[in-house]
């Protein structure tokens, strides 16, 4: 009589099921330190410690670009008169300068004056726009890399309620 | 899994433009809690946006960016369909990202 070698129970068919998601686990496991670099891009060693961390507006343009502004009407800043809420300031930068490299954005007032840095790759419009915090009324100031030199706009904003908390 | 990323992006002409909101708390370690302790800075630090395997666009955060933070900028290239790839790590080593296609 010929014996009945595979069964198909419940606990059977459980057990293949598991073992074919582990497998697939595994192989899953394995393949991901092969996946291509633009599937974890996102790379902290870019972030540029000192000059976020400058507590005068002139040191973080040092530490950021290793040179001085010089201010542009081709650097356009909009920022609000008055904003409302410290916490949340929109502000947008543009600039028809050419082959722009770098945005950055700074608040004189703030504890770290640097508040973001954008770097923009050939082909990428000049323009920004973010939303900042605000310790208090500041003057804003807008930089612009433009043929690796640097430009600025700086626009006073009143601050109504602090963006620092507290 | 919920993403902490949203992003829209358009083709118009030769250019995209795209505009992305991430939900974070950008903690600024200037805020104290309920018992006066100062909450540690808590922020994203880079942000990283891909088309076509190549960075169009990388911000650089501190923590003087909003809460929740949004950002809009523009590349001349991408096409309806095409992929968007976002990716950022903060200041703890955490991390997200999200592909989108351009709409």
């Amino acid at each position: 009589m010929p014996l009945k070698i595979t069964t198909n129970s419940r606990h059977d068919r459980t057990r293949r099921l598991l073992l074919k998601s582990a497998l697939g686990g595994l192989v899953a496991a394995l393949a991901l330190p092969w996946l291509p670099k633009w599937a974890r891009a996102a790379d902290g060693a870019l972030w540029p410690k000192d000059a976020f961390t400058q507590k005068t507006e002139a040191g973080a343009i040092k530490a950021l670009y290793g040179k001085e502004a010089t201010a542009s009407d081709q650097v356009k800043l909009d920022a609000p008169e008055i904003a409302e809420n410290g916490a949340v300031v929109p502000i947008a930068v543009s600039s028809a300068l050419p082959n722009v490299t770098s945005i950055s954005i700074l608040v004189s007032e703030n504890p770290f004056p640097l508040a973001a840095s954008y770097k923009l790759p050939p082909g990428t419009t000049a323009m920004v726009a973010n939303r900042l915090k605000m310790a208090k009324t500041s003057k804003v100031v807008a930089l612009v890399e433009s043929d690796g030199k640097i430009f600025s706009a700086t626009k006073e904003v009143k601050v109504t309620v602090g963006g620092c908390g507290g | 899994m919920a993403n902490s990323i949203r992003v829209r992006a358009v083709a118009s002409g030769d250019h995209t433009e795209v505009q992305a909101l991430v939900q974070h708390p950008m903690d600024s370690g200037f805020v104290k809690d309920a018992q006066g302790n100062l909450i540690p800075p808590h922020h994203i630090e880079v942000v990283d946006f891909q088309h076509a395997g190549k960075t169009v666009f990388t911000a650089l955060w501190g923590p003087a960016v909003a809460k929740d933070p949004y950002i809009k900028f523009s590349f001349k290239g991408g096409q309806k369909g095409d992929d968007i790839a976002v990716s950022w790590v903060d200041n703890k080593g955490e991390s997200d990202s999200l592909t989108a296609k351009i709409m």
